[in-house]
């Protein structure tokens, strides 16, 4: 084989690396695309408002809570701001990646930063975390499919909104923080993992319960991080290089 | 253009703020300091976990059900073994105790 014939090999299997790690997130965020184009035409969007907004936002609580006030005629500076304070927690995901996207052309951070979610950061972070690197091509596998069926399954639920059954008895209003769960336990080899989940879970419980949603997601990860910061560098295995 | 696109629009906007800013900010500084690096190490945990601390305790025993047995599955299985095995004890707890 010639060097680019393996390189080009190489690259595919990355990126089917990716989408295979893709699938969990495609499977449980399905019914959150379809519940949102639902609920979307349910408070007066139109079915391509609907697809647009999951296109061009691709944040599955932000479009639910903009979809929300929109049906309570809220003013749309307010509805803007709400989907700013309920993403703002990437943030803090765009501060961490960074570091290991730094080494892609400006264009391919461009869009990365685009697809960033709640799921790719966490996946992308792990796999930083094993020690590999992460390459443009993996990370385009692993978020691709989940943009794609994301926007797809938008608009099908959209059209066809009215045909869901109970959601309920499917258990699909409590899939994300099953898989959420998941993640959280994947890191738990970090240093300082269980004083930071347990100071975010505080946080955000007590948050959940003051201030109110969607400000409570920011609020406990603010705490979970300041924690970790604030406790002696020894503590976090970070400072052993200096 | 309706009210509607451009509220989708600057929805669009202020969330790609979100998730370039960080990148943004931090990489105007040359060296990261330890407790910063510390911190960022700290993120992944600490925003998922705000995902779920609230859910869960206002959730019922079906979902508390699911949750423990998708803790369990994480001490041996990988991620989709453990999302798999949550998603079917949630399912068949809520027959029983809705």
């Amino acid at each position: 084989m010639t060097a680019e014939a393996i390189s080009e090999s190489r690259a595919r299997s990355d990126f089917w690396d990716g989408v295979r790690l893709s699938m969990p997130v495609v499977v449980a965020s399905a019914p959150f695309a379809i519940l949102f184009g639902a609920i979307a035409v349910d408070n007066g969007f139109s079915v391509l408002e609907a697809f647009l907004m999951s296109a061009l936002i691709f944040g599955g609580a932000s479009q639910m809570v903009g979809i929300e006030l929109f049906g309570q005629h809220v003013a749309p500076w307010l509805i803007v701001l709400s989907i700013f304070a309920v993403n703002f927690r990437h943030v803090l995901y765009s501060a961490g990646i960074g570091r290991r996207m730094a080494h892609w052309p400006l264009l391919q951070q461009a869009l990365g930063y685009f697809i960033l979610t709640d799921p790719q950061y966490a996946v992308a972070e792990a796999r930083a975390a094993s020690g590999r690197s992460v390459g443009f091509v993996w990370y385009l596998g692993l978020g691709l499919p989940v943009y794609v069926f994301w926007v797809a399954e938008s608009a099908l639920g959209a059209v066809f909104g009215k045909m869901i059954p109970d959601t309920h008895a499917l258990g699909i209003d409590f899939l994300l923080p099953i898989y959420f769960l998941g993640l959280v336990l994947g890191f738990r080899k970090r240093p300082l993992w269980l004083p930071v989940v347990v100071a975010s879970a505080a946080a955000s419980i007590i948050a959940y319960k003051t201030v109110g949603s969607p400000w409570h997601v920011s609020i406990g990860a603010i705490a979970g991080v300041l924690l970790a910061v604030i406790l002696p560098p020894h503590h976090s295995g970070v400072g052993k290089r200096t | 253009m309706s009210t509607t696109f451009w509220i989708i629009l600057a929805g669009a906007v202020a969330t790609y703020l979100t998730r370039v800013g960080g990148h943004l900010v931090i990489s105007r500084f040359e060296t990261v300091h330890p407790r910063v690096e510390a911190g960022l190490n700290a993120v992944p945990a600490a925003v998922l976990t705000t995902l779920v601390a609230p859910a869960a305790l206002g959730a019922g025993p079906a979902e508390w059900a699911a949750l423990i047995v998708t803790a369990l599955v994480s001490l041996r299985g990988g991620l989709m073994a453990m999302f798999l095995g949550g998603a079917a004890v949630l399912i068949v707890a809520r027959q029983f105790v809705g």
